[in-house]
C-alpha cells in the first residue's frame, strides 16, 4: 500500500539539537514550566493515567454483567464502580482529552504564536486538574461515591452516606481547569494570530477548539454553581432542591443538564477538529466546504446550549416545552450531518493513503454516524419515553463519546506523535490496534442498542436472565477493546526511544506546525511566520518543497 | 455434537438460545405505534449510514493513491452542501413530528381511565388500588381498559417503566406525575425502576400482571385488604381535624370541599386553577402556596404529618366528595368517634365510590 510518509534518511537522521524537550532538564523544569507544549505533555500523561483507571472500572462493570445476578460485585460496590467510571471518564478524560493535550500543544503553533496568551494560567489549569484528580482518587480510596456521575438530587443530598462532597468538589475544581483552558484558547485565537493568519485561514482544528472553548467558558460555571448547591444542601441543608423545604428537585436537573449537554459538545467538537485535519492530510485535499464545516462548529456550540431539557422528557416537564426542546435537538443534529458529508466529500478526487490516523478517522466516521443517528431516536419525543434510562442511551453516548471522541483522540495522538516526540510510532502494529479497537468497540456497544429496546435499565447490577446473551457479547467485546487500548500505550512508549526519527514534516502536512522542526523549539518559531496561504493548501506546500525548515541546529 | 463441544458449554448454548430475547413483547395499545416509529428510525439510520459508508468506501477505492496520484483541489459546492443540509433536515423534521404525535398519545390519558396510585420508595413499588387492594412490586390490571397510574416518590427520584407497554415516567418526590396505558395481551411483564435510586436500584423491579376482565374481577375480589382508599381518607380527614374548618357551614373558615375536585378556583391574585390531585396535595402540605380568594390564609401545614399513602387516601376521599351529605356524615361520624378505632364508617356511609373512576 502506498504511503505519503516522507521520513529523512534514517541512517543519518538526527533529532534537533535543541527542542522544547531538552531545553531544560529536571523535574522542576517541567513542573514550573510555562511552555504550552510541556504542559500538554503533563496533561497527556495525567489523562492517560485517569483513562486507564476509568477503563479498569469499565472492565469491572463488564465482568459483573457477564451473569444476571450481582455476584462478582455487591450492588453497592457496583454502584461505586460505575459512578467512578462515569466521573473519571467524563471529567478527567473526555473533557480535557483533545483540548488540553493536542489542543494545548497545537493551538499556539497553528495560529503562529509562541505560546498561549496566559502561560501561567495554563499551568494553573494543569495543577487544578491534578488537585481535582487527587481529590477524586482519595474519594475512591476512602470508600468511593455512589451517586452516578449525574449527582441526582435528592439521592445525592439526603440519601447517601458516601463521599459525595469530596467527589462534588473534585468535579468543581476540575471544572475550573477546563474554564482556564477555554479562556486561554479564546484569547489566543483572537489576539495572537500571526500576520496574515485571518479567521478563514485558520485550520478547522482551531475553529472547533474555539467553539468548544466558548462552551467551556459559558457552561462550566453553571455546573460549578450546581455542585456548590449540592454540597451546601448536604452540609448545611439550604434546601434549594429539597421539596420538603419548598425547593424543587427538577431545578437540579435543569441546572445540571444546562452544563452537561453542552459538555458533550465540549467533548466531541475538538475531536471533529482532529478529523478535519487527518482526513484532509491523508487525502491530500483541502476540506470540502471549509466555511460550512467551520460554521457548523459554531452552530453546534450555539444550539448546544438550548437543548438541555431533552434529558428530561419523562420527568414531567410540560408537554409543550418538550416540543420545543425536541425541535431544537433535531436542529442541532443538522450541523453534525453536514460535517459528516463534507468529510466524506473531501475524499472525492483525493489521493488517499491509509496510515493509522486515517484508519481511526474512518472508524470515527462510521461510529459517529451511528451515534448521531441514534441520537435522533432519542430526540424524537415519543421514542425517547421508551428508550431513555435504558442501555440504548448507554450505547448511544458510548458511540458518540468512545466511538467518536476516543477514535478522534487516538487519530490525533498518532497523527501528531511525530511532531510531539520527534519519532514515528510503529505503523504495522498501530494499524492492527486501530482495527482491533473498531471491532472490539462495535461488539461491545452494538448489542446494547438491542438490550435498550428490550428495556434493560442502565445502572443495574443484576438483570433478568433473558438479557444475558447480549450482555455476554458486550463483555466479550470489551475485552477486545481493552487490548485495542493497551497496544498504543505499549508501542507509543516504546517508540519514544526506538521509533524512527520523523523529521519536520513526515505527513507532508500544510499546517504551520509541520513547517517547524519536530519536536519544536520552546519558542515554536525561529521567526514569526507570515501567512500567505489558506489552510490545506497542498499546492503551496508543493511549491515550497526543498526549502529548509529553519531551526537552531 | 457432544463430541465437538464440551457438555457444559453445550448446556449453556441450549439455555441461552431458548432464553434469548431480541425484541420486547408488544403488549399495550401504544406499543405498535412506538414500534412503527422505531422501525422508521432504524430505516433512516440504515439509509444514512449506508450513504456515508458508500461514499467513504467508493472514494477510498477509486481515489486511493495508486489510482489517483494527484488530488484535484475542490473548494466545495454550495448546491451539494445545501442538498445534504436539507435532506437530513427534512428527515429529522419527520422524526420530530412523528415523535411528538407519539409523545402526546402516550402522555394524554383518556378521560375514562381507571386510576391506580403508585408510591415509589427505596427500593420497592407500593401500589394502592382505590378499592383497597395493596400490592408491593406487582401491579394487577385488566386488559383492554385504559389505566392511569398516579406516581409519587416518598424519597428519591425513581422511574416507572414497563418496557412491554413502551411507557415510562419519572417518579418524583413532592409531585404527582401520571402515566397511562392499555394492556392488550394477558401476561406478566417486567416493571423496572429505570432512574438510579441508590444501593438496591437493580432490585426495584416488579411485575405487571395483565389479566382478562373476568380474572381481574376475581383477583380484585379476593385481594381486598382493609377498607377503600376513600374510606381511609375519610378517617384521616376527621382525625386530622380538617372538618373543623372544612365543614361546609356558612361561616366556615375553609372552603367547602364538596364538588371541589375538578372545579376551577379563583386565587387571591386573580388566577384560576383547576383542582386536581397535585393541587390538593400542594394545598394540604403547603397551604400558603395557593391562597384561595375569600379565605384567610390560616390553614396550618400538614408537612411531615401525613405519609404519601395518607395523602393518597385524603385525595381520593376529597375526589369523591360529591355532596354536602357526605361531609355532614363525616363530621357526624367523627363526632361520634373522635378517636379512630379503625372501624370503617361502613355500610351506612354514602354510596360507595365507583372504584377507580376518575372524573374528567
Amino acid at each position: 500500500m502506498s504511503t505519503i510518509v516522507s521520513l529523512p534518511d534514517q541512517s543519518t537522521a538526527q533529532l534537533p539539537r535543541v527542542s522544547y524537550l531538552n531545553k531544560e532538564y529536571g523535574l522542576k523544569s517541567w513542573l514550573l514550566t510555562g511552555d504550552h507544549k510541556r504542559i500538554a505533555m503533563l496533561y497527556l500523561i495525567s489523562i492517560t493515567f485517569f483513562f486507564f483507571i476509568g477503563g479498569a472500572m469499565a472492565a469491572l462493570i463488564r465482568m459483573e454483567l457477564l451473569t444476571p445476578p450481582s455476584d462478582l460485585l455487591a450492588a453497592d460496590t457496583y454502584n461505586k464502580v460505575f459512578t467512578a467510571h462515569g466521573i473519571i471518564m467524563v471529567f478527567f478524560f473526555l473533557v480535557p482529552s483533545v483540548p488540553a493535550t493536542i489542543g494545548n500543544f497545537l493551538i499556539p503553533i497553528m495560529v503562529g504564536a509562541k505560546d498561549l496568551a496566559f502561560p501561567k494560567i495554563n499551568l494553573l489549569s494543569w495543577y487544578l486538574y491534578i488537585a481535582a484528580g487527587i481529590m477524586m482518587i482519595s474519594c475512591l480510596a476512602f470508600g468511593g461515591v455512589d451517586t452516578g456521575w449525574t449527582f441526582t438530587t435528592p439521592l445525592s443530598t439526603h440519601y447517601l452516606n458516601t463521599h459525595v462532597v469530596t467527589a462534588g468538589l473534585a468535579v468543581f475544581v476540575a471544572g475550573f481547569s477546563s474554564i482556564f483552558t477555554g479562556l486561554n484558547f479564546i484569547v489566543t485565537i483572537h489576539r495572537m494570530r500571526a500576520p496574515g493568519m485571518t479567521w478563514f485561514r485558520l485550520p478547522l482544528f482551531v475553529w472547533s477548539h474555539y467553539a468548544a472553548s466558548i462552551l467551556m467558558v459559558l457552561g462550566t460555571p453553571v455546573l460549578a454553581i450546581t455542585l456548590v448547591l449540592v454540597v451546601l444542601e448536604r452540609t448545611i441543608g439550604i434546601g434549594v432542591f429539597d421539596p420538603s423545604k419548598g425547593g424543587d428537585p427538577l431545578l437540579f436537573q435543569h441546572l445540571f443538564w444546562f452544563y452537561s449537554h453542552p459538555a458533550v459538545y465540549i467533548m466531541i467538537l475538538p475531536g471533529m477538529g482532529v478529523i478535519s485535519e487527518v482526513i484532509s492530510n491523508f487525502s491530500r485535499k483541502r476540506v470540502f466546504g471549509y466555511t460550512a464545516v467551520a460554521f457548523s462548529s459554531v452552530a453546534i456550540a450555539v444550539f448546544g446550549f438550548f437543548v438541555w431539557a431533552h434529558h428530561m422528557f419523562v420527568m414531567g416537564i410540560s408537554n409543550y416545552s418538550a416540543l420545543v426542546f425536541s425541535l431544537l435537538t433535531m436542529l442541532v443534529a443538522v450541523p453534525s450531518a453536514i460535517k459528516i458529508f463534507n468529510w466524506s466529500a473531501t475524499l472525492y478526487k483525493g489521493s488517499i493513503t491509509f496510515e493509522t490516523p486515517m484508519l481511526y478517522a474512518f472508524g470515527f466516521l462510521g461510529l459517529f454516524t451511528i451515534g448521531g443517528l441514534t441520537g435522533v431516536f432519542l430526540g424524537s419525543l415519543g421514542m425517547d419515553i421508551h428508550l431513555t434510562e435504558t442501555y440504548f442511551i448507554v450505547a448511544h453516548f458510548h458511540f458518540v463519546m468512545v466511538g467518536g471522541m476516543l477514535m478522534a483522540y487516538l487519530a490525533g495522538v498518532h497523527f501528531w506523535w511525530p511532531k510531539m516526540t520527534g519519532r514515528m510510532y510503529p505503523e504495522g502494529v498501530s494499524k492492527l490496534a486501530a482495527v482491533i479497537t473498531f471491532v472490539g468497540f462495535v461488539l461491545t456497544f452494538f448489542p446494547q442498542f438491542i438490550l435498550g429496546y428490550l428495556g434493560m435499565p442502565r445502572r443495574y447490577a443484576a438483570y433478568p436472565p433473558e438479557f444475558q446473551v447480549l450482555n455476554v457479547f458486550s463483555s466479550a467485546g470489551a475485552s477486545v477493546l481493552g487490548v485495542g487500548y493497551l497496544l498504543p500505550l505499549l508501542y507509543l512508549t516504546w517508540s519514544l526511544k526506538y521509533g524512527k526519527i520523523a523529521g519536520p514534516n513526515p505527513w507532508q502536512g500544510t499546517g504551520l506546525e509541520w513547517q517547524i522542526q519536530s519536536p519544536p523549539l520552546t519558542e515554536n518559531f525561529v521567526e514569526t511566520p507570515i501567512v500567505t496561504h489558506e489552510a490545506y493548501d497542498y499546492e503551496w506546500l508543493e511549491s515550497r518543497k526543498g526549502s529548509e525548515v529553519p531551526s537552531l541546529n | 455434537m457432544q463430541h465437538f463441544i464440551s457438555p457444559v458449554l453445550w448446556q449453556f448454548l441450549i439455555h441461552w438460545l431458548t432464553n434469548f430475547a431480541i425484541f420486547p413483547p408488544e403488549a399495550s395499545s401504544i406499543a405498535p405505534y412506538a414500534d412503527a416509529l422505531y422501525f422508521f428510525l432504524i430505516f433512516i439510520s440504515v439509509v444514512g449510514l449506508a450513504a456515508v459508508a458508500a461514499l467513504v468506501v467508493t472514494f477510498s477505492i477509486r481515489y486511493r493513491q495508486e489510482l489517483s496520484p494527484v488530488a484535484t483541489q475542490i473548494e466545495g459546492s454550495t448546491l451539494l452542501e445545501a442538498t445534504w443540509t436539507i435532506i437530513p433536515l427534512i428527515l429529522f423534521m419527520i422524526c420530530f413530528v412523528w415523535g411528538a404525535l407519539l409523545y402526546f398519545r402516550i402522555y394524554s390519558p383518556p378521560p375514562n381511565a381507571m386510576n391506580i396510585y403508585v408510591v415509589g420508595k427505596q427500593w420497592m413499588w407500593k401500589v394502592e388500588h382505590p378499592g383497597g387492594q395493596h400490592e408491593i412490586n406487582s401491579l394487577h390490571i385488566p386488559i383492554n381498559r385504559p389505566i392511569q397510574v398516579t406516581l409519587i416518590s416518598q424519597d428519591v427520584f425513581h422511574s416507572f417503566s414497563i418496557p412491554a407497554f413502551r411507557v415510562k415516567r419519572e417518579v418524583i418526590p413532592g409531585r404527582y406525575n401520571t402515566e397511562w396505558f392499555e394492556a392488550t395481551t394477558p401476561g406478566t411483564y417486567h416493571l423496572f425502576c429505570t432512574q438510579y435510586c441508590g444501593t438496591l436500584h437493580s432490585q426495584m423491579i416488579g411485575e405487571v400482571v395483565a389479566m382478562t376482565p373476568e380474572d381481574y374481577q376475581a383477583w380484585e375480589a379476593r385481594s381486598i385488604s382493609g377498607t377503600s382508599l376513600a374510606q381511609n381518607g375519610e378517617r384521616l380527614f376527621a382525625s386530622l381535624g380538617c372538618n373543623t374548618c372544612h365543614n361546609a357551614s356558612p361561616n366556615a373558615h375553609g372552603p367547602n370541599l364538596a364538588h371541589v375536585y375538578g372545579s376551577h378556583l379563583q386565587l387571591k391574585n386573580g388566577e384560576f386553577v383547576t383542582v386536581d390531585d397535585a393541587f390538593l396535595r400542594d394545598t394540604i402540605l403547603n397551604p400558603t402556596m395557593h391562597e384561595i380568594a375569600g379565605y384567610a390564609p390560616i390553614m396550618p401545614t400538614y408537612q411531615g404529618q401525613v405519609s404519601e399513602e395518607g395523602m393518597i387516601d385524603l385525595v381520593e376521599y376529597i375526589k369523591g366528595l360529591d355532596s354536602q351529605y357526605r361531609i355532614t356524615q363525616t363530621i357526624e361520624n367523627s363526632d361520634a368517634q373522635p378517636v379512630q378505632t379503625g372501624t370503617a364508617p361502613g355500610g351506612t356511609s354514602a354510596p360507595a365510590l365507583a372504584p377507580g373512576t376518575v372524573k374528567p
